[in-house]
């Protein structure tokens, strides 16, 4: 018997692939069991392009509690408690079903973090979007708000942080990644390993339906509209929440061995992953899942995507705990199957024995590829362009084009979006979303927090991977930083195109370098993620966009700042004078073109910028802190300013001749590890102080105070135009 | 004095009250599960946010037929406190223990920040210990919370003193731009005829700690205990 071309393309598989198949089952998979195979090597539950690549990042350091692996990732917060996050896309079904593909991102990030025994204490959400000239966008931007919204609001998990950001690439392609952050006590943290065989597999949350089959195989092919139509779920976050609320029951006993949640590839890569991991075998019967229609076989089964589902490896003599716990919240639980010593996966069907396979050969036998990886020329090229050729800046524009770029949507306000999504539920929100560079979420009980932030300048990656790739991790250590956190772990999105097109796998390995070198030099270990790759139309990929998530540790939840500056303070550039116009948001939004070398970036120098903010907002020593990114050193200081509605009067010609003499340059130009810090005029003297002594360069800006920002004698910008510019540039439709 | 917060399938600002009242307000509290049939023992309810049942149909639409709704009525009728917000407004409503309806915001959208509430009268419980006129800083959530009533039930709540709470720039000046969802007559807040049963849309168990934004919300949820201290005495 041969496999047609079509059966492949179904389950996403190449010819090779199967033939390997073959040779490690020593004969034809049967059709249940390939579809399990198409999954489980699917890019997404097999990381067939990127694991090789992983491998890089460093995945261990003396807070890291459980590393890559498992559903999520768990840091040491003292206290005898952990901290689970990790972050994933759900690009895919978002471009075709923007409100259901974004809320089910959501809830099943969420998922992983319960499932780790955490409860989930704060979401966060990146998102890449095409321009808004364009209805189509506008309408993705909106419905992806309204199902992260719906979804969260519903949860009563706030959505406490995020970014937002616009490129041409995105257009039929945004991307939605979405980010959970759990507390657990060290004793709760629960691993998804099955071990003791005889012990019972139970599926507990929703019924199973026919939504969302193939939706792995459809998340790791371009053009999913025309292979893959009606794979998108619906979510249905009340149910969650009592699966949520029973789960987080359940392992206060001492009953659960292990727990999975069924998310991509359902209820195979849940079974195939809770076996392998524990080097057992499972061996389950699809008669008896709960389903939501007549007439369902085996193959639909084994493959729904169905959400708010959960896998439990229970001991024998804990199931009448578990249906006890699961009826009081009206919930679903199947005993399914039980742990076998073979270590096969083995799917019956009313009896009848229908797939057959060890576990490992799903797993640990998924192949990996690495492809040939080469530069696209057009890209160094256009690395290649000096961006001081151009005329500068003329002084009487200055006004303009601070107002334009404060109200371009890179940079705009997202007090819109914002509003949306519930950030005051579960009391514990000390630094609103908008208030600062990262969002600082208190944990009660103790005297600690948590800030946290997602994070990622596409342009600068795109122009330079490896650099970008550093910066990426830089900066959101560097907003974590700026609230007083001292960055302590990263979980990361990859997102990129198709990596067998050498151009794409180029930038997906030295982002990855990038990245991973700078985690290692600021001690910011890898400790969950996600890849998403086919990101692309019609052979134009997107942005290489390796989003990432950084958390931060506050020892003393008082000793925190904001982005605020007061009238009376008064200004401290930290950090490097030079700044460059390459890859920067001023060459785009006024000159039209995405180009020039992002800044550079010396990872010594970034690590003591940020040890030094750190100790200045720990010593109570400074009001508020903002990086500066997108827009540079004028945009941030005018963010600074609109938030505390003050003008301010600067001084900024020291910075003249280490920006070539050029206006734009020290105005707008960007460069890493800077931060503007405001300080009470009365600790001026022992903040330079503080920062002479850990040698870091720090320049005196000026003072707040008045309606206007007066800089260098050029014409004055009033604030409330500021402020009018910033707070209108994004509009929901 | 002990406080019951009810937890319906879906409600999710139960903890929050739990937490208020216990590290806020250093009083008394238990969790009320929604198919218990008794309240026996409780000094004050409080029905919490939330999204009860999913709120699928319509906010707290479902949640009134909860079991543990008799009680709930059966401890109003009695004249003892009881204080929804948020969802548990709505619940208020949809049980008929509260006038009006909580329709869908004017902008459409779910609505999260903080606003000012003017206290409009000390005959409730949870106003008592608070002057009227008084201007109080509450975050809002909700994306149902536009006030409605008939133009005679709105007449009648203005003559028997029920709008407890209504939307007030920080001076305590009633404008359309503090108003965040619509509401009829700048209304955030009601109760019912006797007084005993209050209900408004921000959330009082939100700001209970000057290090989440603030402590208004202990105003209200403390205002209960001068009341209860009395009829103690």
């Amino acid at each position: 018997m041969t496999v047609t071309d079509q059966t492949l393309r179904e389950v996403a598989l190449t010819r090779e692939e199967y033939d390997k198949i073959v040779a490690l089952l020593g004969r034809e998979p049967s059709p249940v069991e390939l579809g399990m195979f198409g999954a489980m090597w699917s890019e997404h539950c097999g990381y067939k392009h990127s694991r090789p690549l992983l491998r890089m990042f460093p995945t261990e350091g003396e807070r890291v509690l459980q590393g890559p692996g498992e559903n999520a990732g768990v840091i040491d917060i003292g206290d005898g408690l952990g901290a689970a996050f990790k972050i994933e896309s759900h690009n895919h079904p978002s471009a075709i079903e923007p409100y259901q593909g974004a809320a089910t991102g959501v809830g099943g990030i969420v998922r992983d973090i319960f499932t780790m025994g955490a409860r989930p204490v704060a979401l966060l959400n990146s998102l890449r979007f095409g321009p808004l000239t364009s209805a189509r966008n506008r309408y993705l931007l909106s419905g992806v708000v309204g199902g992260i919204g719906g979804y969260g609001n519903c949860l009563g998990i706030p959505t406490v942080a995020g970014d937002i950001y616009f490129a041409d690439s995105y257009s039929s392609n945004p991307l939605v990644n979405a980010m959970a952050v759990g507390i657990v006590r060290h004793d709760m943290i629960t691993r998804a390993r099955a071990s003791g065989p005889g012990n019972l597999v139970v599926l507990v949350g929703a019924d199973t339906g026919r939504d969302g089959i193939h939706g792995a195989t459809f998340a790791s092919v371009d053009n999913p509209e025309e292979s893959h139509r009606g794979v998108v779920q619906v979510g249905n976050p009340f149910l969650e929440k009592l699966l949520l609320e029973a789960c987080l029951e359940l392992l206060e006993t001492d009953y659960v061995v292990a727990m999975q949640d069924l998310g991509a590839a359902g209820l195979t890569s849940s079974i195939v992953e809770s076996a392998s991991r524990g080097g057992v075998g499972i061996e389950i019967d699809v008669a008896h899942v709960s389903r939501r229609e007549e007439g369902m076989n085996a193959y639909e089964i084994m493959l729904s995507e169905s959400q708010e589902r959960m896998l439990v490896i229970v001991r024998e003599d804990g199931l009448d705990a578990v249906r006890e716990i699961f009826e009081r919240w009206d919930l679903n639980s199947d005993v399914i199957g039980k742990v076998t010593e073979d270590g096969n996966v083995r799917v019956l069907e009313h009896g009848t024995v229908v797939a057959d396979v060890p576990a490992t050969y799903f797993t640990d036998e998924c192949p990996t590829y690495v492809r040939p990886s080469v530069e696209d020329p057009a890209v160094a090229e256009l690395r290649a362009f000096d961006p001081d050729i151009l005329p500068d800046l003329n002084p009487d524009q200055f006004g303009d084009t601070l107002l334009t770029l404060l109200g371009s949507w890179n940079i705009c306000s997202r007090e819109p979006v914002v509003r949306t999504y519930d950030h005051t539920i579960m009391s514990n929100t000390v630094l609103p979303p908008l208030d600062g560079d990262a969002a600082v979420v208190r944990i009660k009980g103790t005297n600690r927090a948590l800030a946290m932030k997602t994070d990622c300048n596409p342009r600068y990656v795109y122009l330079d991977p490896y650099v970008g790739g550093q910066h990426v991790v830089a900066e959101t250590a560097r907003n974590v930083a700026c609230t007083g956190a001292k960055p302590a772990a990263l979980t990361n999105c990859l997102n990129f195109g198709n990596p067998e097109r050498p151009p794409v796998y180029y930038q997906l390995e030295q982002a990855i370098r990038g990245m991973a070198e700078a985690a290692r030099a600021l001690e910011t270990p890898v400790i969950s993620g996600n890849v998403s790759l086919y990101n692309e139309t019609d052979g134009v990929p997107v942005l290489p966009t390796p989003t990432v998530g950084m958390v931060g540790l506050i020892d003393d939840v008082e000793r925190h700042v904001g982005m605020a500056a007061r009238r009376g303070d008064e200004l401290i550039l930290i950090g490097p004078r030079s700044a460059t116009l390459g890859a920067s948001e001023y060459l785009s939004m006024v000159h039209d073109r995405v180009a020039g070398a992002p800044p550079g970036i010396d990872l010594q120098v970034e690590r003591t910028v940020q040890e030094a903010v750190i100790e200045l907002v720990a010593g109570g020593l400074i009001s508020a802190a903002h990086d500066t990114s997108e827009g540079g050193l004028a945009v941030a200081i005018a963010e600074m300013l609109i938030a505390g509605d003050t003008g301010a009067e600067l001084d900024l010609s020291p910075l003249s001749e280490a920006n070539g003499g050029r206006l734009d340059r020290m105005l707008f130009g960007e460069a890493a590890s800077r931060v503007i810090v405001a300080v009470e005029p009365a600790r001026r003297d022992r903040v330079q102080q503080k920062l002479d002594e850990r040698g870091v360069e720090h320049l005196l800006l000026g003072r707040c105070g008045g309606d206007s920002l007066r800089v260098n004698g050029l014409p004055e910008v009033p604030i409330e135009a500021m402020s009018a510019a910033w707070r209108t540039g994004l509009v929901l439709d | 004095m002990k406080f019951g917060v009810v937890t319906f399938p879906g409600s999710n600002g139960d903890h929050d009250a739990l937490s208020a009242i216990e590290l806020g307000l250093r009083e008394e509290v238990a969790p009320i599960w929604h198919k218990e049939r008794s309240v026996d023992g409780f000094d004050a309810l409080i029905i919490p946010g939330g999204f009860s049942y999913g709120d699928y149909l319509r906010g707290g639409a479902i949640a009134r037929f909860s079991p543990i709704m008799d009680a709930v009525a059966e401890f109003a009728a009695a004249g003892k406190p009881v204080l929804g917000m948020c969802n548990g407004f709505q619940i208020l409503t949809e049980a008929g223990l509260l006038p009006g309806a909580l329709l869908r915001n004017q902008s459409l959208r779910f609505s999260c920040k903080w606003v000012n509430v003017r206290v409009e009268t000390d005959r409730t419980p949870f106003t008592q210990a608070i002057d009227p006129g008084t201007v109080l800083r509450l975050p809002i959530a909700h994306g149902e919370g536009r006030y409605f009533v008939d133009p005679e039930t709105l007449e009648q709540l203005k003559a028997r003193d029920q709008i407890v709470f209504r939307y007030t720039d920080a001076h305590g000046v009633e404008t359309d731009e503090a108003n965040p969802n619509g509401s009829l007559d700048n209304i955030a807040g009601v109760c019912n005829e006797a007084g005993n049963v209050v209900g408004l849309m921000p959330h009082p168990e939100r700001a209970y700690d000057a290090l989440l934004g603030g402590d208004d919300g202990l105003k209200i949820l403390g205002s209960v205990l001068r009341q209860h201290a009395r009829q103690v005495a």
